[in-house]
């Protein structure tokens, strides 16, 4: 399959959203909301739960199955406030002793005014920054897009996994043809030369692992996926979670040092 | 009375004669354009400091003009100068843009790291040179700064960086955002050791160096009217379909919203940073 083929997979609406997999893998999710700084950012979730009989923090971007979903969720872009509240459940969890997994699903940290006057790249660096010390395992997996910086911040984690029909990129493969060959129609050249297919991407070591979503019979049904997930969240955290701190944070900084 | 009477004019020169043949030489580089105030400035008059003296801007200037300026003479030691670029997409002519600013900036990448002193106090240095493929961020200049920050760890030195950068390298891909997660876990070491980490935001600051290194300093000072930014300018322009203000991402807005210390002109840095360097001795 083409790059740019997947990349269309990757953005269509009707992929499972971070609710949905919430719903599916974990039990007594509790939504959390704000950064206590500013307000709620929607385009950006995350509470607690339960895994099995381990208590979790989750978080995710969220975007929407049509429309008026998606303005409501900003398409799944966030603010810095979205960032602040992300870090601030990070830090919640360290408190408690409990992983954290998140579900990058953005095309990227929103562009706009408000978000720059309050600190975008404040917000991010200052994630990236402290999600190299945690104490606590963090599994993150893409689900859908993931874009830049913005992605990058819910994704600086112990491993990274990706949906086999997900991307993660530097940029999208058109801002990137725009920049390089000022020419955005040439996005399906630059999708194929960029790697950002979960292929790719574990041939280059960026992530751990795919989740297959196609098998020799098709399209494996969405539960069979999630179910699938929830059993492999389950036993990495619980691995992760057997290795002292030490070990964990300096795995995590060796994870990036490689590149 | 002939109030209107028409003089005969008397010409002073034979101008037809004199401009033929002779234009007039300036050499090149004698004068420059504020980017700024859009006045042209001699030269000479920009001074060491290259600041203008009808608006104050600083102009954009090179890494080892930068050194000069504000270390010691004599005393900087240049760290890890052999890592350069990797090429992990292989794409088309990237190799050749390599060696094209390597010979226009006199550097081999995008940042130059070392240390050296201030007034007599040891500190170790990053400088980004915005004539370097626009100061952009790839693996070497990620390394560069990662082995910067584990080096002063190991020696305990306090870090000044100054960024300049148009953000990734887009040239090498996923591999330039990686860099943002492996230089902030150097600096998240670094300051676990109590060490000072002071950024200085030169122009243009934005996209992933913003969203990394430039935001984590324990104090961040910039030059006056120096970009500052995570998204593009024109970007946004095209999101929200509007122009910007001005002084949009100016470091002086910046500052107003809370994510700068300090805003020092260039001919002070030398004392503000040697002063800063002091108080935490």
């Amino acid at each position: 399959m083409e790059a740019m083929e997947v990349v269309s997979i990757a953005r269509q609406t009707d992929r499972v959203t971070t609710y949905e997999l919430i719903d599916a893998i974990f039990d007594d999710f509790v939504e959390f909301h704000g950064d206590r700084h500013y307000k709620d950012d929607k385009a950006l979730v995350g509470g607690i739960a339960r895994l099995g009989n381990m208590p979790v923090t989750v978080i995710g971007n969220q975007k929407g199955h049509d429309l008026e979903e998606n303005i409501t969720r900003n398409f799944g872009s966030p603010h810095p406030e979205g960032y602040r509240k992300s870090l601030r459940l990070m830090k919640q969890a360290e408190k408690f002793g409990r992983p954290i997994v998140t579900f990058v699903n953005t095309s990227g940290a929103y562009c706009g005014v408000e978000a720059e006057n309050r600190g975008q790249g404040e917000a991010i660096a200052r994630n990236l920054l402290e999600m190299s010390q945690l104490e606590v395992p963090v599994l993150s997996i893409i689900i859908g897009e993931g874009g830049s910086g913005g992605a990058l911040a819910l994704a600086a984690a112990d491993e990274v996994w990706m949906m086999e029909f997900a991307v993660y990129s530097i940029l999208s493969p058109e801002g990137f043809s725009s920049i390089l060959w000022k020419d955005a129609s040439r996005a399906k050249e630059a999708a194929e030369m960029m790697k950002v297919t979960a292929y790719d991407l574990r041939e280059l070591g960026v992530i751990e692992r795919i989740v297959p979503e196609r098998n020799e019979h098709g399209w494996i049904p969405q539960e069979d996926i999630l179910c699938n997930m929830r059993t492999e969240i389950e036993t990495k955290l619980n691995e992760l979670m057997n290795l002292p701190k030490e070990e964990l944070i300096q795995s995590r900084y060796d994870r990036f040092r490689k590149f | 009375m002939r109030l209107f009477k028409k003089r005969a004019y008397i010409p002073i020169q034979q101008a037809g004669e004199k401009a033929e043949g002779t234009v007039p030489s300036v050499p090149d580089g004698m004068f420059q354009k504020c980017p700024n105030c859009q006045r042209a400035v001699y030269s000479k008059d920009l001074g060491e400091e290259k600041i203008c003296p009808n608006c104050s801007y600083a102009f954009r200037i090179s890494a080892q003009e930068r050194l000069r300026i504000i270390m010691d003479d004599g005393s900087f030691e240049e760290w890890d100068e052999d890592v350069v670029s990797v090429d992990p997409l292989e794409f088309p002519g990237y190799d050749k843009k390599i060696v094209q600013a390597q010979i226009k900036s006199g550097l081999r990448e995008a940042v130059l790291t070392g240390k050296g002193t201030i007034e007599g106090q040891a500190v170790a240095f990053g400088i980004m040179d915005s004539h370097f493929i626009m100061g952009s961020m790839g693996h070497a200049v990620g390394e560069k700064i990662a082995r910067l920050f584990e080096r002063s760890t190991e020696e305990r030195l306090p870090v000044i960086l100054f960024t300049a950068s148009g953000g990734a390298r887009m040239q090498e891909g996923i591999i330039s955002l990686m860099q943002m997660a492996k230089t902030s876990a150097a600096i998240a070491n670094h300051s676990k050791e109590g060490l000072l980490y002071i950024t200085v935001l030169t122009d243009p600051t934005t996209g992933g160096v913003t969203a990394s290194f430039a935001m984590q300093g324990d104090i961040i000072l910039s030059e006056p009217n120096a970009l500052v930014g995570f998204a593009g300018r024109r970007v946004i322009e095209q999101t929200i379909k509007e122009s910007l203000p001005e002084n949009f991402q100016r470091a002086e807005m910046v500052l107003e919203n809370g994510f700068i210390d300090k805003i020092v002109p260039r001919n002070e840095l030398r004392g503000m940073l040697s002063k800063l360097i002091a108080l935490h001795v």
